[in-house]
């Protein structure tokens, strides 16, 4: 993995190097620099125009008023944080992202596991069938979940009806609208997590089973002392990772349900979508954006260091 | 005589405790089946449903007779119709002219940067490669706005190639991640050995190093395409004219005019948008799978 601990071609050159080409050498080294820095130039100057700029640029304009023309501080968050829809949005952005990571992991988690049970050669097929969610692009795989939620031909509600029951407004009323949002969410998401753990498990040695059950260990001890522990790594690397996906979705809500009934959905993606592109108010939209900030920086933060300590290990 | 009778009771303990260790196993792995095709068919209602949909006549949909999960007279006029819809056509073929240029910039500069990265290093690249990895987990939901206003000065609003600008931002990081990884674990004698040849640096990463690195390179190529061919939000905000549109954001506000929801056809459209990337994992998921699992991703 990318550990940063690979030495560069020709850098070992030099220790065998008698003294009087140490001049060359030198400037070969310098060369092969000049050139992998130009080669990481159109990477650097990508990132730097579309992605630093814009990110201080969104702090500039956060601190500006509505037409932009006076320099207003740290208003904007004042007013955000006064205002009783976007503490709606705080709350249905942390409620959303953290029952569905926890879902999907769960799901995954268990997916993973059966997935492991059965023999190597008929996995592909099954793996096949279970990853198509996470194939479909969201937009339109939300557009089918949309229809089915459909108040008057809904599909959802015939089987319902079948069964004696009455129907469900599923998008029309708050709390409904957002255990919806997080089930197609997490039937989205939940492949993804099947993956990364199956590849997990299957790098967790046979011998340590053996040696569980030698020990006299249950299948549920080995789950505690064995699995979860060899997983820990990769299981909080891919929690952390889609928390921060899930909690920066625009696609799901903006397509279900726009943030409604009564912005009981919204989440900070879409209200800034609708507060700063809708209805043209920039430097309010990018102050909405802008709180997502800490939570994805402490998120990142450690990804980061899981990251690294799994290099770490995989280069031990 | 005893000896023998001892041997055969013991032999037949074993068998009993074996066979009934066979029959636990039978049991978990006819319960995993089960399990599992339970979890795969509520994973694909959603598919399912969008078939029988699109194969539906308008009249069909709005009747609201009998069950709606099943199709009774099935036809392909809402494929027809959008097949000869000019609309959609230029959604299609912006989406396929988008998506392919996004793939190549994002590789080639994601490729470059990789192996520059990896293997020849310079003053702060360990810094660099490290605030890649920052950046891919900077979601494009917290600069939309931003650059909404910078896609605005340079004049790009509603025209589809400010999204050749954008994409790649959502491309690259991850991309030459994985590929920094795959670069790392080839051994270093090869292009030692080329090098002490006389070989250049491009020489080395054309003729050596993509060839070796190429489920790497299929690995990323398939992540580009992905996020080029799915991406909602960047369209949705910069885009408002129907001939630049792409295919996530021209289904929605094409097909939906106000209340009227021509279903069959959203449906319809739905499936012959999700068909390339369908196609493609059909035929390289294991590569991706691969690259994925390596690179420990987002989903």
């Amino acid at each position: 993995m990318a550990d940063g601990s690979s030495v560069p071609i020709g850098a070992m050159a030099p220790a065998s190097g008698a003294a009087r080409q140490k001049g060359s050498l030198h400037k070969l080294a310098r060369h092969r620099s000049t050139t992998a820095f130009l080669l990481c130039l159109p990477l650097i100057l990508l990132i730097a125009a579309f992605v630093v700029y814009p990110a201080f640029y969104a702090i500039y304009l956060s601190m500006l008023n509505k037409k932009m023309t006076a320099f207003v501080g740290l208003n904007n968050f004042a007013f955000l944080l006064k205002r009783h829809t976007f503490q709606l949005v705080i709350f249905q952005s942390c409620l959303f992202a953290i029952t569905a990571v926890v879902l999907k992991a769960l799901l995954g988690f268990i997916i993973a596991h059966l997935m492991h049970n059965i023999p190597g050669g008929n996995q592909k097929i099954w793996r096949g069938l279970l990853l198509v969610p996470w194939v479909i692009p969201l937009a339109l795989s939300t557009l089918s979940w949309w229809w089915m939620f459909d108040p008057s031909y809904s599909a959802f509600n015939w089987i319902l009806n079948q069964f004696g029951f009455d129907n469900v407004p599923w998008l029309g009323v708050g709390w409904i609208a957002r255990a919806c949002t997080i089930v197609v969410n997490v039937w989205y998401g939940t492949p993804f997590f099947m993956i990364m753990y199956l590849a997990a498990l299957k790098s967790v040695p046979e011998q340590l089973y053996e040696a569980a059950s030698i020990d006299g260990a249950g299948a549920v001890q080995k789950l505690f002392f064995v699995t979860l522990p060899m997983m820990r790594n990769i299981i909080a690397i891919t929690v952390l990772f889609s928390l921060i996906v899930t909690f920066a979705d625009f696609d799901i809500v903006r397509i279900l349900t726009s943030g409604g009934p009564q912005d009981m959905t919204h989440v900070f993606a879409t209200y800034a979508f609708q507060v700063g592109i809708q209805s043209g108010d920039i430097p309010l939209g990018a102050s909405v954006s802008l709180f997502m900030f800490p939570l994805l920086a402490f998120a990142a933060f450690f990804v980061l260091r899981g990251v690294t300590k799994r290099s770490k290990e995989i280069a031990a | 005589m005893s000896a023998t009778t001892m041997e055969a009771a013991k032999r037949a303990a074993a068998h009993s405790h074996k066979s009934s260790l066979h029959r636990q196993r039978m049991w978990a792995l006819w319960g995993s089946y089960i399990a599992l095709g339970v979890f795969v068919v509520i994973f694909l209602v959603p598919p399912f449903y969008t078939l029988m949909t699109s194969l539906k006549s308008s009249a069909e949909i709005s009747a609201q007779s009998g069950n709606p999960w099943i199709v009774r007279s099935p036809t392909l006029e809402n494929f027809w119709y959008l097949i000869t819809y000019p609309n959609f056509q230029t959604f299609y073929f912006n989406s396929v002219v988008v998506t392919l240029l996004t793939v190549v910039i994002s590789m080639v500069i994601s490729v470059m940067a990789a192996f520059s990265l990896a293997r020849m290093g310079f003053w702060g690249s360990q810094t660099l490669s490290t605030s890649v990895f920052l950046t891919y987990l900077i979601p494009p939901s917290l600069l939309f706005i931003p650059l909404f206003q910078i896609v605005g000065a340079i004049g790009m609003i509603n025209n589809v190639w400010c999204l050749i600008l954008l994409y790649p931002t959502l491309a690259v990081p991850f991309c030459t991640w994985i590929m920094i990884g795959y670069f790392s674990s080839i051994p270093k004698e090869l292009d030692e050995a080329a090098l002490i040849d006389g070989a250049g640096y491009v020489q080395i990463l054309v003729k050596i190093f993509i060839p070796v690195a190429m489920p790497g390179i299929i690995a990323a190529t398939i992540f580009a395409f992905t996020v080029s061919w799915g991406a909602f939000l960047y369209p949705l905000a910069y885009l408002y004219t129907s001939n630049q549109m792409v295919l996530t954001v021209g289904i929605i506000s094409d097909l939906i005019r106000g209340d009227v929801f021509q279903w069959g056809k959203i449906m319809a459209a739905c499936l012959l948008a999700s068909l390339p990337p369908i196609v493609i994992y059909a035929f390289l998921m294991d590569y991706y799978v691969a690259g994925l699992t390596a690179g420990a991703t987002k989903g």
